[in-house]
């Protein structure tokens, strides 16, 4: 499989490795129930944020995908669903006014006409967030690609450009209102990034760590969720605190 | 503070507890409740599957061609379950444990320890679903250590893992969509959520072969769209792979948590030149501890490579050591 | 190196399509197919004019999202390998590559090199299950399935559903993939009290989706980029007989 990828012998030459991008800890804040803080609104797997904590072990992402949903969703979903009276053939209030928005979102960045396809600014965001977000975390650098991210934003709306491609599948539609959310995600990103001083399993900030240069956890001050809300003023923290009652935090060492 | 609505009583009684005491609707009335799920992967097509056998009303969005693309195919290594069939002193207590810890104390003790719970009877409803996990000479299931753990709990099916408790799910799935239970809209890539006094009601999605955009009203929405860890471009995940739908799910007032934990994963191939779109991983089954690796071909002699000497630079971080060549 | 591609283009499923023609300079060896594609849509777009629709995902031969045909090979020249791990140097520098979608009446082309395979879906919607409730299930380790039929199954089960069989088969017969899944399940006791059921209603669906008889060349088992053999297509001609 390497010599087919990279078309190295590995019999011969040293296999070269890096590190990537893999498994998304984060997603929606979600109760005991699966549920967010949306009445209605459950979410699973990788999409919610719930068992990994601040890492996930090998072979458990499968598992917790799974158990969501053929084991817990069916129960809790049904005992919202029982508190409910069914919606029936009845129209919701707001469909109209959001199909119009949808449609507005897609004439917007239709019409900007500009030189840069989708891809282009996804690579841009891609090797902004490795550099300044990846493996390793440090202040001054957060700081800065979050100012990035917010210029990538401007230039995303001036300078965007989507073809014509006549009816039927826009591959490059697709790909803009993909990384039209990932732009703004993005920030939300660092700004967590930023907010948690402590280093914690897959986040590491280089100003916390110990001597022998492992992670050093704040449990004082960070044993908690960050459950972050958008606002018209900006991202807005709440917290879950975490309480243990039956294991006791204990510093890792690899060692 | 956020309440995360834990039911009381012991660690390990907390989950009967719920089920116990939670709310039922006759079987002759689930029809009549809709549920949007959108995502075709493990958990939505585990989840879809369920709820239409329990008798509710699923419309399914996916934006593959076919469920059966979802991204869960790629899950290489294996799914970790507290069997303890090898007598080696496994259990959910260890497991959660494990978990917990893998964690760095940043999750719920009670959501963890749920999912060591139920680990057991996934293991029980995949083997029931004809997915082909190894087996021993016995004729009994194998397990191997995995992920740094010192237990053998780990199930798997060659480098097929994820891709073969996918086609369990997508098979029941498919099941439930010829009952006519589920109705399944493939190609279609949600766009934003519909909320009606503070609930979650439905869905606007886009038809990517028509362009065509619909509203779906349901009693409930279940988002199982994966992980958004493309946004970091060259990634291990699929190109499709995206944050939209939890992304605008947040823009309507859903919390997103931790957003900045990504996983990196420390053995991909290398970044080979500007045109490249992904990196692919080489499964940790292969790097594992005590793993040897044999040419394919018989009778291959390799001669001891005589690699260069060069200064390894190591890069610490919290949970993975890499020496980069 | 320097590539000369011709390229199936059809705008939509009723137009009429035709090839044209592009260069490409500058590729990199160890670039993949759909990475080349990457690159001549940014260029067209660069250009003005209409990407090119193509079908890709995982782009790690795992998803079966993606697959064409190179130079009149389903996939890709080397065996054992989808289109996305197909690279650039198995093709020497100044070759010209003809790429077309695959070629069956079940796969409609929707657009350029992009077909609709959920007939294969609706061949699974048939039977290609085992049904099980979610709680039904029985202690994993109740029954013993001897190592080597349950490796059997497991290949029959390593199957992508990416339609390569089809679209190299001269009748475009499904009988590799409905084979592979019939083989699958009824080698596993679970799914025995559903085989006689099952492998009448998928074969009856092969027919109705329009896919072909088994032409019994064994064409299929050689595109495979999973390596599924034909023993599975011989294993449903005797569970449709049995049943
Ligand atoms: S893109 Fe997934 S198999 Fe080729």
């Amino acid at each position: 499989m390497y010599k087919k990828i990279t078309g190295t012998d590995a019999y011969q030459e040293p296999m070269l490795i890096s590190p990537s991008a893999h498994f998304s800890m984060g997603g929606l804040w979600v109760d005991y129930e699966l549920q967010s803080n949306l009445p209605g609104l459950f979410v699973l797997g990788e999409a919610n944020f719930a068992d990994h904590g601040a890492n996930r072990l090998g072979a458990n992402s499968l598992l917790q995908a799974c158990v969501d949903g053929y084991f817990i969703l069916p129960h809790t979903l049904m005992h919202y669903l029982a508190g409910e009276t069914a919606l029936g053939a009845r129209k919701l209030a707001a469909e109209e006014r959001l199909l119009q928005e949808a449609r507005a979102r897609i004439d917007l960045l239709q019409n900007i006409k500009g030189m840069r396809t989708a891809d282009q600014f996804h690579r841009a965001l891609g090797a902004l967030l490795t550099q300044k977000c990846g493996l390793i975390r440090e202040r001054g650098q957060l700081q800065e690609g979050l100012k990035e991210v917010k210029e990538l934003q401007k230039s995303f709306y001036e300078d965007l450009f989507l073809p014509e491609t006549g009816e039927g599948l826009h591959m490059e539609l697709e790909k803009a209102l993909r990384v039209e959310d990932y732009l703004e995600l993005a920030q939300l990103i660092f700004t967590d990034a930023l907010q948690r001083e402590e280093s914690c399993g897959a986040h590491f900030r280089v100003e916390y760590q110990t001597e022998q240069g492992e992670a050093a956890r704040n449990d004082a001050e960070f044993q908690f969720v960050s459950a972050w809300e958008s606002t018209s003023e900006g991202f807005q923290l709440h917290r879950e605190a975490l309480h243990f009652q039956y294991m006791q935090p204990q510093e890792r060492s690899y060692q | 503070m956020l309440d995360p609505k834990i039911p009381e009583g012991p660690l390990d009684q907390k989950w009967q507890q719920f089920k116990a005491q939670a709310r039922l609707i006759s079987p002759a009335n689930r029809r009549k409740y809709r549920v949007i799920v959108v995502g075709t992967g493990l958990a939505g097509s585990a989840a879809a599957a369920s709820l239409a056998e329990l008798g509710f009303s699923c419309e399914v969005f996916t934006y593959h061609e076919s469920p059966r693309r979802a991204h869960s195919v790629a899950a290489q290594g294996g799914i970790n379950a507290a069997k303890g069939y090898k007598n080696d002193g496994d259990s959910v207590w260890r497991m959660f444990q494990d978990t917990l810890k893998g964690g760095d104390f940043r999750s719920r003790e009670a959501s963890v320890f749920r999912m060591a719970e139920c680990s057991m009877a996934l293991i029980d409803q995949a083997v029931a679903q004809g997915v082909p996990f190894a087996r021993e000479y016995s004729g009994y299931l194998a397990n191997r250590s995995f992920g740094g753990v010192q237990v053998s709990r780990t199930f798997y099916a060659r480098g097929q893992t994820g891709q073969q408790l996918l086609q369990g799910a997508y098979q029941a799935l498919m099941r439930m969509v010829a009952t006519g239970s589920v109705t399944l809209h493939t190609c279609h890539e949600m766009l934003d959520l519909i909320l009606e006094e503070g609930q979650a009601k439905g869905i606007i999605a886009r038809n990517l072969e028509t362009g065509a955009i619909t509203a779906h009203a349901a009693d409930a929405v279940v988002l199982a769209t994966g992980g958004y860890g493309k946004i970091y471009y060259l990634s291990t995940l699929a190109m499709l792979c995206n944050g939209s739908a939890i992304w605008r799910a947040h823009r309507r007032g859903a919390y997103f948590a931790a957003p900045s934990w990504t996983q990196f994963h420390p053995t991909s191939l290398p970044q080979l030149g500007p045109y490249q779109s992904k990196l692919t991983l080489m499964s940790e089954s292969l790097r594992n501890d005590g793993r040897i690796w044999v040419p394919q071909n018989r009778g291959i002699i390799v001669p001891p490579p005589t690699f260069p000497k060069r200064s390894a630079t190591i890069i610490w971080n919290a949970n993975t050591r890499l020496t980069v060549i | 190196m320097k590539l000369t591609l011709k390229i199936w283009r059809q705008p939509n499923p009723r137009a009429k399509g035709t090839f044209e023609t592009y260069s490409l300079e500058d590729l990199n060896p160890a670039m993949s197919v759909p990475e080349m594609l990457d690159v001549l849509n940014e260029q067209l777009m660069a250009a003005g004019k209409t990407p090119i629709a193509f079908d890709s995902d995982c782009r790690e031969g795992i998803c079966g999202q993606c697959g064409f045909v190179i130079n009149g090979d389903v996939h890709s020249p080397e065996r054992g390998a989808t289109t996305c791990q197909t690279h650039l140097r198995s093709f020497q520098s100044g070759d010209t590559l003809v790429l077309e979608p695959f070629r069956a009446k079940a796969f409609p082309i929707k657009k350029d090199l992009c077909v609709d395979r959920r007939a294969l879906d609706r061949i699974i919607m048939k039977g290609g299950y085992i049904s099980v409730q979610t709680g039904q299930a029985p202690e994993a380790n109740s029954t013993r399935i001897p190592l080597e039929q349950a490796e059997t199954a497991f290949e029959a089960a390593a199957c992508i559903g990416c339609g390569a069989c089809v679209a190299t088969c001269k009748n475009a017969s499904a009988a590799l993939f409905t084979g592979a899944k019939i083989s699958h399940l009824a080698l596993l006791p679970q799914g025995e009290p559903e085989a006689a059921k099952r492998v009448q209603a998928m074969v009856a669906q092969m027919d109705v989706e329009g896919f072909g008889a088994c032409s019994m060349t064994g064409a299929c088992e050689v595109v495979c980029p999973q390596g599924v053999s034909i023993a599975h297509i011989v294993r449903m001609h005797a569970e449709f007989w049995k049943s």
